[in-house]
């Protein structure tokens, strides 16, 4: 994460785009956060402030019909993938006018109709759900690509290790997302893993993998794009071990003392990947400090809608406790 | 225009807090990120930052605060060049009520007073009050310090002093010899720790909450709970595995069920679930000495309720072993864990009805105390079992079998089985208090076995 973050040939529009995926999702999470401190989030909320590059830049390299399932910290990809903040918001607060109807909650949010396959609260358990997707695509052949992200914590999950083995024999079309965010909980990854470079574990499966700068979108977009390339093209599975940091605790309740405010600190002034793109907005020439402003106004308009219609939507009806639990027979 | 600041919730369980300290004082400008304050959960001292931008005009709740309630205006911030005098009156700690949200919060106030039956304890002993994660916790300690091969592994339990601080200040006494950080890897380090009791240790394995271990249920049943009988009883798996089990708050449906029918289920295994921490503590002990598998099924909401513990140096419960909570003659009331808040809540209802409760706390499922049972229900001749479980397979329908195969002729009336919606848990509030058992429920059923 070291090397220079990438100013390549992008695009106005791009870069743009990026940066108000990007803020929509820094905006989205801070709201959440107020209102969990408010009571009208419940339970586990974990947050994506800091990651934000990583799927802004995946989805970029992704095609229409392209599928994507993550962990609990689902947040940040349901908005990228482009459900509705007003859905996901709803659900968070439990309401009747959430994704799952109020009764998913923040880790529980599926979208067919976006391709989003949850949200899922078991570590490890979205991995071999990923490739799973994926069979079913190259059963199908239908030329879609699978994303199935987890973090360094889940990477140490057997299960994972598991469905390389399978995705490799059947060379399935899904791209293995690592998110890197360097601590899984109070962990810190060097305290749980033996060799640091997740993206290598790949190897003795023959699936090939390469670390990226996740807090750098330009970069995500492009190794997003050589591995979703790899995958459409019938070769198989990838890694990308998208090395990211996040900068809120692990959920609401984590106090997040394993780590010095000055290591958060840092992060947040040297790598944030929504500065690092209003940078290149500001020295491109692309859009001036007030452009950026109207930007920054009117996503917080958007959140604040989501977040009142979170809070007046009602709560589901009490005949919900007992509907979808098995589908009709037909 | 004066933003109040509010206390906010920093916990799933959390309804109120101590205001620890100040890091602003009146006068200092924030931005959205500055840390304000710090805040002490019941779990944690947690740093509470900015959201809004302003002027700090007022401090309403000084440092040091106790029982803070959620959502109560602690300070108010306002814009540059704003007085603060306008609002210094109008902003007085009028606490926001918060969400009543009693079916699944604990009050965390007063200790519970045991009124132990049943219990031979020596002459003159003393009590002390303890909440349930601290009565665990001592119960750990203490068999760590006289049994060298008690050792304790699982997720985040040692550097960040346990994901629910039961094992807090463990790592500093006993090292990380013996305190022992793992990987997210049920399945595996399930596996390392039941060879590690085949090998001569007595491993404690802690899952961060049950839900986790139906990764590792292979390794537990397969390798744990059956190897004494495989192997003609040359060796088997002396070893704990404890954790939260069950709903916490909120949670949602792949973080909150009850596993305490699924491990009765088998032989090779025993399972407890405490209620109270003398329970919590007195059973643990137990467990880690016993020579066999036992899962250990504790609560998340009950980690921080206060009981009553005997103040001696050994305190240990026997497994196998109900406690008669309350003697009574027409009714008896069957329950363990929680479910024992629901229970005795209904026993106080009923009590106040005129009708004479008996409440039995189970403490151990498997073995299953049938004996205390039978000999209730030949008394009262009527019983309503209470589990926060599914329905289906519940320990409520074993117990109804016991009685029906062995007390059927003292039996006035069905044994009813209150117990969790067959449901999987849902998120929304209104929807998971009615997903959980009720107390009146319990009440209801209680009074149609009576026939009143
Ligand atoms: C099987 C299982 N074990 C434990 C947990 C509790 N838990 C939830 S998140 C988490 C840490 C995961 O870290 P990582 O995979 O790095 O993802 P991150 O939270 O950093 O995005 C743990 C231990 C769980 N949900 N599932
Ligand atoms: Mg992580």
């Amino acid at each position: 994460m070291a090397k220079k973050k990438s100013t390549a040939n992008v695009s106005k529009d791009e870069l743009l785009s990026f940066y108000k995926e990007m803020l929509l999702i820094r905006r989205f999470e801070e709201k959440a956060g107020q209102l969990y401190g408010m009571g009208l989030i419940g339970g586990f909320c974990h947050l994506y402030i800091g990651q934000e590059a990583v799927v802004v830049g995946l989805e970029a390299a992704a095609e229409e019909g392209d599928k994507r399932v993550t962990s609990y910290r689902d947040h940040g990809h349901m908005l990228a993938c482009g459900m509705e903040p007003n859905g996901v918001m709803a659900e968070l607060t439990g309401r009747e006018g959430g994704y799952s109807k109020g009764k998913g909650g923040s880790m529980h949010m599926f979208s067919k109709e976006k391709h989003f396959y949850g949200g899922h609260g078991i570590v490890g358990a979205q991995v071999p759900i990923g490739a799973g997707l994926a069979f079913a695509d190259k059963y199908l052949g239908n030329g879609r690509v699978t994303f199935a992200y987890f973090g360094d914590g889940a990477a140490n999950q057997g299960q994972v290790y598991e469905t390389f083995n399978m995705a490799a024999l059947w060379d399935l079309p899904v791209v293995f997302v690592i998110e890197n965010n360097q601590y899984a909980m109070g962990t810190a990854q060097q305290r749980s893993t033996s060799s640091p470079e997740i993206y290598e574990r790949g190897k003795a499966f023959g699936i090939p993998g390469e670390a990226v700068d996740g807090m750098d979108v330009l970069a995500v977009k492009a190794a997003g794009e050589k591995a979703v390339g790899h995958c459409r093209s019938g070769k198989g599975p990838y890694i990308l071990e998208v090395k990211t940091y996040r900068y809120r605790g692990h959920s609401m309740s984590d106090p997040a003392k394993y780590r010095t405010r000055e290591e958060v600190q840092k992060m947040r002034d040297e790598k944030d990947p929504i500065d690092h793109v209003r940078d290149m907005l500001i020295t491109g020439k692309h859009a001036s400090e007030d452009e950026l402003k109207a930007i920054d106004k009117d996503i917080k308009k958007i959140v604040n809608e989501s977040a009142e219609f979170a809070k007046e939507s009602p709560e589901p009806a009490v005949e919900e406790l007992w509907t979808d639990i098995y589908a009709e027979v037909v | 225009m004066a933003t109040e600041i509010l206390m906010p919730a920093l916990s799933p369980t959390m309804e109120e807090g101590t205001l620890a300290k100040w890091l602003i004082k009146e006068g200092d400008t924030v931005s959205s990120g500055d840390i304000l304050a710090e805040i002490e959960t019941d779990k944690a001292t947690m740093e509470f930052e900015a959201v809004d931008e302003g002027v700090v005009g007022k401090i309403l709740v000084a440092e040091g605060t106790s029982g803070v309630k959620v959502n109560t205006a602690i300070a108010v911030l306002i814009e540059e060049g704003e007085s603060a005098d306008s609002i210094a009156s109008s902003a007085t700690p009028a606490p926001a009520e918060p969400e009543p949200s009693e079916a699944t919060q604990t009050p965390v106030a007063a200790p519970v007073q045991a009124r132990v039956i049943e219990e031979e304890l020596p002459e003159g002993t003393t009590y002390k009050t303890q909440t349930v994660r601290e009565a665990l916790r001592d119960a750990m300690s203490e068999e760590m310090r006289s049994d060298e091969t008690v050792y304790l592994m699982g997720e985040e339990v040692a550097e960040y002093q346990g994901a629910y601080k039961v094992s807090q200040g463990m790592l500093d006494e006993f090292g990380s010899k013996r305190v022992i950080d793992t990987p997210i890897t049920e399945h595996g380090f399930t596996g390392i720790a039941v060879g590690a009791a085949f090998g001569g240790l007595r491993p404690i394995v802690e899952f961060m909450t049950f839900n986790f271990a139906m990764q590792a249920i292979d390794q537990i049943i397969n390798s744990a709970a059956k190897t004494l009988y495989m192997s003609g009883g040359q060796m088997g798996a002396p070893m704990v595995f404890r954790g939260p089990n069950g709903a916490a708050a909120r949670v949602g449906a792949q973080h909150s069920q009850d596993y305490a029918a699924w491990y009765a289920h088998i032989p090779g295994l025993k399972v407890v679930q405490p209620y109270s921490a003398a329970d919590a503590k007195g059973l643990l002990k137990s467990a880690i000495r016993d020579p066999n598998p036992v899962i250990f099924l504790e609560n998340e909401i009950l980690y921080g309720q206060s009981f009553e513990v005997p103040d001696m140096d050994d305190y240990t419960v026997p497994i196998g072993k109900a406690r008669i909570w309350q003697e009574g003659d027409d009714i008896t009331l069957v329950s363990f864990g929680i479910g024992m808040k629901y229970a005795l809540e209904a026993a106080e209802i009923l009590g106040a009805e005129g009708i004479s409760v008996e409440v039995i706390d189970l403490r151990s499922i498997r073995p299953l105390d049938t004996e205390t049972i039978i000999n209730s229900v030949m008394k009262t001749n009527r019983c309503v079992t209470i589990e926060e479980g599914f329905p289906v397979c519940s320990i409520g329908n074993h117990i109804s079998s016991v009685l029906m195969q062995e007390a059927f002729d003292y039996l006035d009336a069905p044994v009813i089985n209150c117990t969790g919606k067959d449901v999987p848990m849902p998120y929304a509030a209104n929807l998971e208090k009615l997903a959980l058992v009720t107390t009146d429920e319990v009440v209801s059923a209680a009074k149609s076995v009576l026939y009143r």
